[in-house]
């Protein structure tokens, strides 16, 4: 039996501390009407983009696999609402372009689900498949890593050769201020998500697992470890409030103290980490055999009228979502998919909702306006709170001096991408802007010197 | 003179000998051999070291030069054929002769065709801007309009038009070095041959949506109907995506192509106005040269010391076609 640990953890290098704004955080998830139109994507996870396997005017269950995919690194792509396939075309997504996605009128209601899938409220304990069944379960989902970068699952789940995890960690850290659906999803599914973690364990073959979740949601620490009561070897760790403590590799130092090397990945130091999000999802799919068709949004804002949590089938127009939560206010100068650190700036709201949509930040205009680039001051703060322990100034520079040899060296491609450095920057210097070039370019030398 | 200081300097003296010896030694050792030829051709070249050959530098480009045992493959766009003939003679062989080359921007979509459906506040670059998102039009191919194409330039033969938010490319300052090419993230510049009396005929968009969409995000976007590729009578126009691209090679610039674009996405350089057409009066037209004669006086207000370019343009086109039109001036 192990109980939450009474040690609050937290990375030890860099992070900021954002206000945090949690509007959303004790308003239970809503679900939200089925969409009269959905437009599902073929490329919302990281690798290979899905290959449709539907027509055009096919009709189609919810549920039913729509695009197959390609290759190992890729995900399945389900319907999410039955009906009919109107056309496959190019629809502006998350991304900023135009690209590929299949979109399906709804027929009746929308709501005629696939015969396999079991949609009952009751919750199944007993795991009774073995590591390659769940695992291939998990793939046939087309389960993505819900925390946003939506990398396939499965592919962490199989170890490489030579590899061996020792550890399982849940991430329900949700560092990005303004966003609640993990913290919310722990609170209303947390019976389900410690089955999955249980899941989860078995397809790794590990003996330890540990739900990491920041102290700003005491509930929620408090619901996990009474719910792991009697489960041997998961634990709860609270952990400081400090962005961007979300990040692997940030958590794997918080919580097991072990540096993951530059350019490792986890599984290097016998870590996994998976998001709280997904291990709901993994639970659905393995005992409910219910593929990923839905997920919790955080629609949120300082002048949203009625900002909460959505059910929301992927594939939702945004405008929808951001009309249930009492419509864009007038004064809104930036839509953000994702939290104000790490999110993107929308231009269009008929964006569908992705695997990876975590959020939806309606920014006024006063905050949305990006602060003038003034010349750098040498402060260091950029540095100081770098989590990968970089130089942020130095990389931007150097990115701007087309050094690339030398931002290699630097270690450029250990960036994680957080925009601490923007964030803190009394100069307003778009450093992550120059830093992603950068490392753009960095990526392509690499493999242009490996043909 | 005390005897210390004579020590000294005579101490000095014979060291002084004694290291020019070693060095003088070494330096005949190990004397690198380098053909004399390569300085001379490198002194032939335009020494501007902007890469345009392909080599990293006008010396790199010299000893490829003094290599090569025929020079087919090697060609400097900045001297153009004038010094790789001066390089030829130079080595004794015999080179041929090359068209001259120009960068074209394949993008009209301006401020007045192109709305704008957001505001960008991000840092003002093209690359970083492309790598965000589709930018700040309806149109995820087009000119961002940062100009990052006019700072790579090293030969000032760019500008960005403030009228219409695109580029412009002063058709004899080009020197066809790649530079802009390389530069643009969305590849709309190309090299194109400058042709036959500086004339060249291309479809000046990159759009690769359905004809609605393009349309939508911009007026003088290619949609891809076609009409060009069969009015056509030497296939030089092919169709790919949605757009419609003409073959420098197979151009025979007749300029059947241009009326027909209903969109008016192929631009016609350096052509003398055109007849009245009577066969087809029922087709409303915009008409592109008033756009151009805008666009000239921008070009006028911001190259000071230039300031007869509009009679320039004005005179080669009203001229009959054997006026040479070397002093022109491309605008887009």
């Amino acid at each position: 039996m192990s109980l939450a640990n009474t040690t609050i953890k937290t990375f030890p290098m860099g992070g900021v501390h954002p206000e945090e704004n949690k509007i959303t955080a004790s308003i239970p998830i809503k679900k939200l009407a089925i969409p009269e139109e959905v437009i599902i994507p073929i490329s919302q996870h990281i690798g290979a983009p899905a290959k449709p396997v539907v027509e055009q005017r096919e009709k189609v269950k919810v549920g039913q696999v729509i695009a197959r995919s390609e290759g190992f690194v890729s995900a399945n792509i389900h319907a999410t609402i039955s009906g009919t396939v109107t056309k496959i075309d190019k629809v502006i997504d998350a991304t900023g372009y135009k690209r590929d996605a299949i979109i399906i009128k709804a027929g009746k209601d929308g709501e005629e689900w696939d015969e396999q899938i079991d949609l009952s409220e009751v919750l199944v304990k007993t795991i009774s498949l073995q590591r390659e069944e769940i695992i291939k379960k998990i793939a046939d989902a087309g389960i993505v890593g819900l925390g946003g970068a939506t990398f396939p699952s499965h592919v962490k789940l199989s170890v490489p050769k030579g590899k061996k995890a020792d550890c399982l960690i849940i991430n329900g850290v949700e560092c990005e201020p303004f966003l609640t659906s993990d913290h919310r999803l722990m609170l209303e599914k947390g019976e389900e998500i410690v089955v999955g973690t249980r899941i989860l364990m078995i397809a790794l073959g590990v003996e330890q697992a540990i739900i990491g979740i920041e102290n700003n949601k005491p509930d929620a620490i408090e619901k996990m470890s009474s719910l792991i009561h009697g489960e041997n070897g998961i634990s709860v760790q609270p952990l400081k409030v400090q962005y961007p403590q979300g990040g692997e590799k940030q958590l794997i130092k918080a919580v097991l103290n072990r540096e993951v090397p530059s350019g490792g990945l986890p599984i290097d130091v016998g870590v996994v980490v998976h998001n709280v999000g997904t291990a709901f999802a993994v639970y659905e799919a393995v005992q409910k055999n219910k593929p990923l068709i839905e997920r919790v949004v955080t629609v949120t804002g300082k002048d949203v009228k009625e900002p909460a949590n959505f059910w929301v089938r992927i594939g939702t127009p945004i405008s929808e979502l951001v009309e249930a939560a009492g419509g864009i206010p007038e004064n809104t100068g930036k839509v953000i998919s994702g939290g104000p650190m790490m999110g993107k700036a929308l231009n269009t709201l008929e964006v569908p909702v992705s695997k990876g949509t975590s959020g939806i930040l309606l920014v006024p205009n006063e905050e949305a306006k990006r602060g003038h680039m003034k010349v750098c001051i040498r402060c260091t703060r950029c540095v100081t709170v770098c989590p990968m322990g970089l130089e942020p100034y130095l990389l931007m520079t150097l990115t701007q001096k087309e050094l690339f040899d030398r931002l290699e060296k630097e270690k450029a491609l250990d960036c994680i991408e957080c925009g601490s450095c923007s964030f803190t920057c009394p100069s307003d210097r778009p450093l992550l802007d120059y830093i992603r070039l950068g490392k753009r370019t960095v990526t392509s030398i690499i493999k242009a010197r490996k043909n | 003179m005390s005897p210390t200081i004579l020590f000294t300097v005579g101490t000095i003296t014979i060291l002084g000998f004694l290291a020019a010896a070693i060095l003088y030694f070494i330096a005949s050792k190990f004397k690198v051999y380098e053909d004399p030829k390569i300085d001379e051709v490198e002194a032939s070249l335009p020494n501007t070291n902007c890469g345009g050959c392909g080599h990293p530098g006008c010396r790199a480009f010299a000893e490829a030069c003094v290599k090569a045992s025929d020079l087919s493959d090697l060609h400097c766009p900045v001297g153009g054929n004038d010094t790789m003939k001066k390089v030829a003679s130079l080595l004794g062989m015999e080179v041929e002769e090359r068209d001259p080359y120009v960068a074209v921007v394949r993008c009209s979509g301006s401020f007045e065709y192109r709305q704008k459906v957001n505001v960008y506040d991000g840092s003002p670059n093209c690359t970083i801007a492309h790598t965000l998102y589709g930018g700040d039009t309806g149109c995820q191919y087009g000119c961002l309009g940062f100009g990052e194409c006019v700072d790579a330039c090293d030969f000032q033969a760019m500008y960005m038009d403030e009228k219409t938010g695109l580029p412009v490319v002063i058709q004899d300052k080009c020197t066809a070095c790649n530079a802009c090419v390389k530069a643009c993230p969305r590849n709309i510049l190309e090299l194109r041959p400058m042709g036959r009396k500086n004339r060249r005929i291309f479809v000046s968009c990159i759009n690769q949506d359905k004809g609605g969409a393009a349309k939508k995000a911009c007026e003088v976007a290619c949609t891809g109907c076609s009409k060009c590729e069969s009015e056509c009578k030497y296939d030089a126009i092919t169709i790919q995506n949605y757009l419609a691209y003409i073959d420098p090679e197979k151009c025979k610039l007749c300029r059947k192509c241009a009326p027909v674009c209903k969109s008016n996405s192929i631009l016609e350089i350096n052509f003398p106005p055109r007849k009245e057409e009577s066969e087809k009066p029922e087709r409303e037209k915009r008409e592109r040269p008033e756009r151009r004669a805008a666009e000239t006086d921008t070009a006028v207000m911001e190259q000071e010391g230039e300031v007869n370019v509009i009679a320039m343009v004005q005179k080669a086109n009203e001229e009959s076609d054997n006026q040479g039109s070397s002093e022109n001036k491309e605008i887009l």
